[in-house]
Formats: C-alpha cells, structure tokens, sequence
C-alpha cells in the first residue's frame, strides 16, 4: 500500500514553480524557435557550430545565476545531497551519456516533448522515470543506503 | 536579442527550479521513492508546465519563424529506436542515483553546492564520452 509523505509535499510551490518552467520553455520556443532541453543545450555546447553558442552559454548563465536572482528577494531553501562523491560521480557519468543517447532529460521530453504531444518523448519520460523508481527502490529498500 | 531571450529564459527556468523545490535531490528522491512516504510534487511540477508548455507549442507549431526572426528548430518526428530507450534508462538510473537531472544540478551549482559541482563535472565528461563514441561511428 503506498502512503502520501503529507509533511514533504507542496502541491502549490510545485504547481508555481512548474508554471514558472513552462514559462520559460515557450519563451525559449517563441522568441527564439528552440527547445528548452537542458541536455540538449548543454550538449550543444560540446559541438560547437558558429553562431549556436551563444544563446546556449547564455542559457546555462541564466540557468546557474537563477539561486542568484532568488537571493535578491528571499533567502534560499536548503537543499539536500545526500549522495556522497562516489556516487554522485556515478550519477552524473549515466546522466551525462544517458541523456545524449536519449536525446534528452526531463525538460526535453518531459516537459517540452510531452508538451508538443510527442510519442518519442513518452517513450522516454516513462523510460527514464521507470529506471528512476527501479534504482531509488534498489537502493533504499534493497541495499538499504 | 536572441542571446537576451535565452539568458532570460534560463533565469525564469531556474528560478522554476528553485520555487518548485525540484533543486533540492532529497525532494526529487521523495518522488522517486514510490515505496517510501511518497512525495507527489514533483508530478505538479510537470502539470504546471505542461499545462503553459503545450499552450506554447500549439502557436510554435503554426509560426514560420520565431518572434525574434530566428528558424523554428522543432524536432522532426523520429522514430522511437533502441537508443533512445537504452539512453532513457542510462539516465533514469543516473537520476536516482544522486536526485539530480541536468537543469537541478546546474542550479545547485550556482548555489555553491559543492556535491553539484562534482555531478556537473562527471555530466559533462559524460556527455565527451558520448561525442567521442559519436565521432568513432562509421
């Protein structure tokens, strides 16, 4: 049977902050025609073409001076990393080759294609949040981490 | 303008990103953990931009060129191969590993957080590997 973690959950910061992330996406698709898929953007950087990098960088910027912006008008919520340097170097390996195989992370399909109703991006998201639940489960209930 | 539209976007995502509380990995793990206490947020996270997502895409879709001039770059339809399901499990094991996608981890490296800058390093030597392994194909 499965139990609500009531304490942990915000339906209404998540709702704001998803409305903030779709935002963002169809800025990104209408005044400049392009995909707000992180990996993708980021992948694109490591290619680079004349003329395509700079609404990339720029990106990235705008996306690492957000906690930046925040600051100005609230403090920062904590956050938690509970994975130590091992792990998280692992994580980010699979991360980084998984989503250039995969085309794409959870802004790219999960947002940004389920958004454009794409079958490919369906594919992914149930894939990539399948293997999610797989390994959290693994590790936390199996292994006991 | 099309450097300022994207730095503005990336900012608005990002804050996204924080408001929501998808930054935070121990939040994205509560979701992960479907056998645990169960946190749900990060599904309105996806509603509530899907919901202005698909609003934006449906105009997208019907424009010839973007509102700054620029070339409408949409995804062709592809097919639905094994790579992109193998790549999808790649990072879906990733994922739950660490609590971090790449939009969070970027994030929580502009916050200082020292386990993030680690993650991004790892990502995008990741990401080299698959450029290597891309330039190797026949």
């Amino acid at each position: 049977m499965m139990t609500l973690d009531w304490n942990a959950f915000t339906p209404w910061p998540a709702l704001a902050g998803g409305l903030l992330i779709g935002f963002a996406a169809a800025m990104l698709v209408l005044l400049n025609g392009r995909i707000a898929g992180i990996s993708g953007i980021l992948g694109g950087l490591l290619r680079p073409v004349r003329g395509d990098a700079g609404w990339r960088m720029a990106f990235v910027i705008g996306l690492l001076g957000a906690p930046l912006g925040y600051r100005m008008f609230s403090a920062l919520p904590p956050i938690q990393v509970d994975a130590d340097y091992g792990l998280l170097i692992a994580a980010g390996l699979l991360v980084g080759v998984g989503t250039r195989y995969g085309s794409g992370c959870t802004s790219g399909h999960g947002v940004c294609g389920l958004s454009r109703l794409s079958p490919r991006s369906l594919v992914a998201t149930i894939t990539f949040m399948a293997a999610g639940f797989a390994v959290v489960f693994v590790l936390r209930h199996f292994l006991k981490f | 303008m099309i450097v300022l539209s994207a730095l503005f976007a990336g900012l608005v995502f990002g804050l996204g990103l924080i408001v929501s509380g998808m930054a935070n990995p121990a939040k994205v793990l509560g979701f992960l953990d479907l056998a645990g206490p169960w946190d749900p947020s990060l599904a309105f996270v996806m509603a509530g931009a899907i919901a202005v997502g698909f609003l934006a895409f449906l105009i997208a879709r019907k424009m010839q060129r973007s509102l700054l001039g620029a070339e409408m770059k949409l995804p062709a339809p592809g097919r639905t191969d094994r790579r992109l399901v193998a790549g999808s499990v790649l990072f879906g094991m990733g994922w739950g590993l660490a609590g971090f996608c790449p939009g969070p981890g970027l994030v929580a490296l502009g916050m200082g957080e020292p386990k993030a800058v680690v993650f991004v390093l790892a990502m995008l030597a990741g990401m080299v590997v698959f450029e290597v392994l891309e330039r190797r194909r026949p």
